[in-house]
């Protein structure tokens, strides 16, 4: 009988998951599947419910990634109504998601990674953790903290200080940015532009320490998919789809997101509750893992020439001297990270600078004229779609969303075979071997209750399979 | 007879305090002008008095029954009570009971932030819910080209009913079936949109008390109902003073 590794909880990674390794009769790891075991329903929750709620509906599907739900769902809402939002409210939606972006990959980086990172994946579990970091580094976690607040500073500057702080409305945004508001903002720019350039440089150092990992965490030819322009420029919110193959070569662009059902196709997995985008062009032998493709940070650089700053494409040059044109390790998600931090920064500058970024006219007002509509954007985790129908009323009837951490977990799995492949040698699991295994998941930064759509928690449900299919032990944790 | 003539005045007690009341006046009148907060939900100034939430409800000295403050006019020397340790459990079950039999989630709301509902939770620190949720889920009228009707978030105070009849002369709106089952019905239980009698004119969107009634189109918390709009028409035409409201906010 094959031995059967279950690692439980993962911690670290918002959510819950389950991760179970199927070795071989030779004690070799076979294949590895990370679980996702949360509660399915929003589609349920929303049909039936009027059109211009579902932005702030759709933002409680998920506590981590909120604006990245209401910009998606307020394009989706959009397409059925068939208008065109005024530019200011463009703007401030960018200037959002570039605040989003921030934030989240700050607290990926510094709280949920800059451990494993700083203080070494075999120091000791106890202390290695944000809290052992602020005594070890308390520099880099106050910088943390500071580019996380100036993130989320951003966001509450466009999306209001509302109960629910759901300023993205369907039609534009809700309030137009105050010159107040604008003028704050410009004044910590300068600041949270410093703690993310002495971060891309710790960052940049940390490739010659993780030598080995970037090695083996997820180093695999895939495809990449995100959102794309002409000019080459790299994109977060708006336009058409890239996707290009391995060594860069382009596969699709110019793709409507509202055609995603035509391109990408969604398997079913039996033992998860997400479903499995691929590339339907792609697909051998009806495995999706040969239609593969990943999202994300990673897909992003590898998709746009360049980011269109300079502080940004200074450092996207330099990483390419490292690795090639391509970043093909899932280690390096981190450094993209943190290129995407210093480009947003960047970016919002130049947004702030902007001389209508405080135009008031920021909203379209229209009735449901198209009985569906899908929205796309660049989600801080990858590209995420929502895709609603509605009937002649205006109340929704049906609902698809696709998220970023559903369309990287193919290729999450994989990088969990192979590092437990190198790493699980005997029957033992050491803490230092498990911690690289969640340490190659989290540099996907996997929002497991975003994937999930999950109104709520299962209690953790740990199930032991043998090659046959059957149950032989199951652990349950409430 | 004209408002401007004096009328006569009665003692009165109210929470302790000796006070004048205008004779005929109700306890809430009484209690507002003189600054004594009582809760209210289906009472609206402008409309006739229905008395059916009780949420206004206090004692009298020396009466065994609860009073609606809303429909019991004052007499001599009454002693009222308004915020008697009883008083309030029995307002928070009141508020609990609504919370129970519809399907109120207030983060999803159309309403939050300006729902007297949601209000009446918080001044009346109703934290959690010891009745069974009901799970209400009749889903919402979307026919109306302007206007929604989510039945899971009614009160049944009757204000859009009075409304529609006493105010706009229209009486779109009736309450059909009784307890539990009752529920807020256009004419002869048809789709908003097909009601005939309905002339479009959101009186009854903008008294509701809750996400029940809203103007499509509204986003979760971006709905803003305006029921002093009631007072002043009722002010206008019966006392022929049409105040300008401009330094309110109406609503688009
Ligand atoms: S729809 Fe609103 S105003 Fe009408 S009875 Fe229900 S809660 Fe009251
Ligand atoms: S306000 Fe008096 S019974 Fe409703």
């Amino acid at each position: 009988m094959h031995d059967i590794h279950v690692i439980d909880p993962v911690s670290r990674i918002e959510g819950h998951a389950k991760i179970t390794l199927h070795l071989d009769g030779e004690g070799q790891v076979e294949d590895a599947r990370f679980h996702i075991t949360e509660f399915r329903g929003f589609e349920e929750f929303c049909r039936g419910r009027l059109l211009a709620e579902m932005p702030g509906l759709t933002a409680r599907t998920c506590g981590i990634c909120p604006v990245s739900h209401l910009l998606a769902s307020a394009k989706a809402t959009e397409q059925v109504m068939a208008v065109r939002i005024p530019p200011a409210a463009t703007r401030l939606r960018r200037m959002a998601n570039l605040g989003q972006i921030v934030q989240s990959h700050s607290l990926s980086f510094f709280h949920l990674s800059a451990p494993d990172l700083l203080l070494g994946m075999e120091s000791d579990p106890a202390r290695r953790n944000v809290f052992g970091l602020m005594q070890a580094e308390p520099d880099v976690v106050r910088q943390g903290i500071g580019l996380r607040r100036y993130g989320q500073e951003v966001i509450a500057a466009v999306t209001g200080q509302r109960i629910h702080g759901t300023g993205i409305v369907a039609g534009g945004v809700a309030e137009p940015l105050t010159t107040d508001a604008r003028d704050t903002l410009r004044a910590g720019l300068d600041e949270a532009l410093a703690a993310a350039r002495n971060t891309l440089e710790l960052s940049f150092g940390l490739l010659d320490r993780f030598a080995e990992e970037l090695e083996t965490f997820g180093t695999f030819p895939s495809m990449y998919l995100a959102h794309g322009r002409p000019d080459g420029l790299w994109e977060h919110y708006d336009g058409t789809l890239t996707v290009i193959d391995a060594d860069g070569g382009v596969i699709a662009a110019g793709l409507d997101p509202a055609d995603y059902r035509e391109v990408l196709g969604e398997a079913a997995s039996s033992d998860s509750y997400l479903k499995v985008p691929y590339w339907k062009a792609a697909l051998r032998d009806d495995d999706p893992r040969t239609a593969m493709y990943r999202v994300g940070p990673l897909a992003r650089i590898n998709i746009a020439e360049r980011f269109g700053t300079p502080l940004a494409d200074a450092g996207l040059a330099a990483l390419r001297e490292r690795v090639g044109r391509i970043a093909s390790s899932s280690f390096l998600y981190h450094h993209a990270r943190v290129l995407e931090v210093l480009a947003g920064l960047e970016l919002i500058g130049e947004l702030l600078d902007h001389p209508e970024i405080t135009d008031t006219h920021v909203r379209a007002h229209a009735e449901p004229n198209l009985r569906r509509g899908v929205g796309a954007s660049e989600a801080p985790r990858g590209t995420l779609f929502h895709d609603y129908e509605v009937d002649a009323n205006g109340v929704v009837t049906g609902v698809n969303l696709v998220i970023a951490t559903g369309q990287n977990e193919l290729a999450m799995n994989r990088t969990i075979r192979d590092i437990a492949a190198r790493y699980v040698t005997g029957p033992e699991l050491t803490d230092g071997m498990l911690n690289r295994i969640e340490a190659g998941i989290r540099s996907y930064d996997p929002c497991l209750s975003c994937s999930t759509h999950a109104l709520g928690q299962m209690p953790m449900v740990v199930e032991l399979v043998d090659q046959e299919g059957v149950t032989i032990d199951e652990r349950r944790r409430t | 007879m004209s408002p401007r003539e004096p009328r006569a005045t009665v003692p009165v007690t109210i929470d302790g305090q000796e006070v004048d009341a205008v004779e005929g006046e109700t306890i809430l009148s009484l209690a507002r002008r003189v600054g004594v907060p009582i809760p209210t939900l289906c009472y609206l100034d402008g409309l006739s008095v229905h008395g059916g939430c009780r949420l206004c409800s206090v004692e009298v000295d020396g009466d065994p029954r609860l009073r609606l403050a809303c429909a019991t006019p004052v007499w001599q020397d009454m002693d009222i009570r308004t915020s008697t340790w009883d008083l309030q459990e029995h307002r928070r079950r009141i508020i609990e009971l609504l919370f129970a039999e519809g399907n109120h989630i207030c983060a999803t709301c159309v309403s939050s932030g300006a729902c007297e509902l949601q209000d009446l939770a918080a001044t009346n620190r109703v934290d959690h819910i010891h009745y069974e949720l009901s799970y209400a889920d009749e889903g919402v009228d979307a026919s109306h080209p302007k206007y929604v009707l989510d039945r899971d978030r009614c009160v049944k105070c009757t204000r859009c009913v009075r409304v529609c009849a006493e105010v706009e002369g229209a009486s779109v709106w009736e309450i059909a079936e009784r307890g539990g089952g009752s529920r807020l019905v256009a004419e002869m239980d048809v789709p908003w949109g097909e009601a005939s009698s309905c002339t479009w004119c959101g009186k009854c969107v903008l008294v509701c008390p809750t996400g029940a009634l809203s103007f499509k189109g509204r986003g979760v918390g971006e709905m803003r109902h305006d029921a002093e709009v009631v007072a002043f028409l009722s002010r206008a035409r019966n006392e022929g003073e049409w105040v300008n409201r401009t330094d309110e906010e109406v609503p688009s």
